[in-house]
């Protein structure tokens, strides 16, 4: 039924500047990629990616960025929120060599991923990267998944890891090591930077794509994009490079609540 | 297999299966989405005269017999939407029939007058959203004289067909029908969502953010049927029947009690995208079974 339930927040963790993980008691049957929908009641309800799994319990990392997102990073233990979901494509693992590209809270998904990829023995390159290092997430709980040799850090500032954007050190890998498939999350131009760079490579992957959503199951029509109509919702949020290629508003423009089309130059 | 192509108002459809307004077609690129999975013609996404954010979520919460949803008219505006309306029409491939709001009378107007310019062979005239009576009042739909002003200066300000979309919550919707058809209208499109509410008892509060919504889906097919009935005995223009279908035998119902072709909506969560071409394959067994060889033939076959 596609109804909130309404939920108690067992704990919240503080990640990083400005960045929380809110563990919700109540067990999903969910695979990383897939997003739920938060309400609070009298507020609003928007999607947030699972970024913890466990059998009894899940996690979402919030970034605080506005209304929604501040009062929810405000909620603590005991608190209620309604819960639908979960909703939308999950990334699939393949090959034996995978690398995993994230940027800000982008990240949430692919640490997911990256836990099931350990679980089938996979080799894990994980390359995350932030404007500067107090907003680089979960750099521990990586470590301790993949070791500290396959985490590859840049800030776009040169604080921590490599000075330069995650995609140099994706092209430095990628003309050094056999890639089998790449997995990617983060803000929109980046993700279509490592689409083109991997095509280019012949490099196949799956980008995780963030579009405005009202219902979240296919309905409002709210989530489609240009010029292919497909629902991100739906047959998103994780989607090949194949079909990243045919969308052209990747890494342009989006669309605001009342459906206008708006650049995404004007976002920092 | 028998031909399942219908044709409303001169304008010949492919199968009588429409994408309603609201429903996925948010921008050109979703009509067309919505084409390729088989629709006959495209109803975009309500448009009004100026940007509209809509309502907060949640926008669209389910119940055990339907769906409720209160999403508020969100639109970039008259003159942002036209190259979302040119795209639909220009990458369709199949008719599309715009459909405007207003808050008032006059807005209707100015807003008909603007999507002219694209020569739609038809425009839908949504005279009965139940979601926005805070902005709006009272919708239109619901009184015969102002639903057939309206309809006089949408007319006054296009050369385009027009179809009035009401709603059923009304005493006797053959009197609105009647108006509007007197005002000028070329077909009805029946039915908008019937008004409900839904409330999660855990935190006391309605669960769509607007508190009141509008029901849909398998809970409105009945009502839809009935009021696709009485319309039919009351006018003669064709309707364009919208409510809980979603499958072959849905929209024979619909075109037993007169319908020429059916709005499809809420049926793309029960069905999923595809399902204009399921209802079209599943309708085509459905009348070679039966024995009809036209949609015409079937069409009122209830009042017989
Ligand atoms: C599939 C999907 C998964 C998502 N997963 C997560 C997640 O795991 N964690 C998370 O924190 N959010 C996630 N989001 C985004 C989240 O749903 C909200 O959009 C976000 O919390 C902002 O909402 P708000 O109401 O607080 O801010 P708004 O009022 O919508 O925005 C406030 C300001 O912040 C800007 N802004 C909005 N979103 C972002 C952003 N993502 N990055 C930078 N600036 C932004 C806006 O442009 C605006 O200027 C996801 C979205 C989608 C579609
Ligand atoms: C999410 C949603 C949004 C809608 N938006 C509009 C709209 O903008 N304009 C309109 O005329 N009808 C709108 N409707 C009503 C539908 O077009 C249709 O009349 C109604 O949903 C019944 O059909 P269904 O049961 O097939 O969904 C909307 C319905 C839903 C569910
Ligand atoms: S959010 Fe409604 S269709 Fe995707």
């Amino acid at each position: 039924m596609e109804k909130p339930v309404i939920v108690e927040i067992e704990k919240t963790i503080d990640e990083t500047d400005g960045i929380k993980t809110i563990f919700i008691k109540h067990s999903i049957e969910a695979k990383p990629g897939q997003f739920v929908m938060v309400w609070i009641p009298g507020l609003d309800e928007k999607p947030f990616a699972i970024s913890y799994l466990e059998k009894e319990k899940f996690g979402i990392t919030v970034a605080a960025v506005g209304e929604f997102s501040d009062n929810l990073s405000k909620m603590k233990e005991g608190d209620k929120v309604g819960l639908r979901g979960p909703y939308g494509t999950n990334y699939c693992l393949e090959g034996n060599n995978i690398v995993m590209v994230g940027g800000g809270y982008g990240a949430a998904s692919l640490v997911l991923l990256a836990e099931q990829a350990l679980d089938k023995n996979m080799n894990i390159k994980f390359i995350l990267g932030a404007r500067d290092k107090n907003k680089l997430l979960y750099i521990e709980r990586i470590k301790k998944l993949v070791g500290e040799e396959n985490l590859i850090i840049t800030t776009d500032d040169g604080s921590m890891g490599a000075k330069g954007f995650v995609t140099d050190a994706l092209k430095e890998l990628l003309s050094k090591e056999k890639v089998d498939k790449v997995f990617s999350c983060g803000p929109d131009k980046m993700m279509k930077s490592v689409t083109e760079l991997c095509t280019e490579n012949n490099v196949k992957g799956e980008i995780s794509m963030e579009r405005w959503m009202k219902c979240g199951f296919g309905l409002c029509g709210h989530c489609c994009v240009d010029p292919i109509g497909i629902r991100v919702c739906k047959e998103g949020p994780v989607i090949d490079f194949e079909l990243a290629n045919k969308i052209t508003e990747l890494g342009s423009y989006h669309r605001v609540k009342s459906s206008r089309k708006e650049s995404l130059e004007v976002k920092k | 297999m028998v031909n399942v192509e219908t044709e409303l108002c001169g304008i010949k459809l492919r199968n009588p299966t429409i994408l309603a307004s609201g429903i996925v077609g948010v921008s050109g690129a979703a009509c067309m989405y919505a084409a390729k999975n088989g629709a006959g013609a495209i109803v975009p996404k309500s448009i009004g005269p100026v940007e509209r954010e809509g309502h907060n979520n949640p926008v669209l919460t389910e119940f055990e017999g339907g769906f409720l949803n209160a999403v508020g008219l969100p639109n970039s505006g008259v003159d942002s939407s036209l190259e979302e309306i040119e795209s639909a029409m220009k990458n369709s491939g199949v008719p599309v029939f715009p459909s405007i709001f207003g808050g008032t009378k006059e807005e209707y107007g100015e807003v008909a007058k603007k999507i002219s310019v694209l020569n739609p062979q038809m425009i839908e005239v949504n005279l009965s959203c139940p979601n926005t009576a805070n902005d709006f009042g009272t919708p239109f739909a619901l009184d015969a004289n102002e639903a057939s002003e309206v309809i006089k200066i949408v007319k006054e300000n296009t050369t385009a067909k027009i179809s009035a979309k009401l709603g059923p919550n009304v005493p006797d919707i053959k009197a609105i029908a009647k108006a509007v058809v007197e005002a000028g209208a070329d077909a009805i499109s029946a039915i908008n969502t019937m008004p409900g509410m839904v409330i999660d008892v855990k935190t006391a509060k309605p669960v769509l953010h607007n508190k009141q919504g509008g029901i849909s889906g398998h809970a409105l097919k009945p009502i839809a049927v009935n009021c696709v009935y009485e319309i039919y005995k009351a006018v003669n223009v064709p309707i364009i029947g919208i409510g809980g279908v979603s499958t072959g035998e849905d929209a024979a119902e619909m075109i037993m009690a007169g319908a020429t072709a059916v709005g499809i909506g809420t049926g793309i969560y029960y069905r999923g995208i595809d399902v204009f071409s399921k209802v079209s394959y599943e309708l085509q067994k459905l009348m070679d079974e039966l024995g009809y060889d036209s949609i015409e033939k079937m069409k009122g076959a209830a009042h017989k």
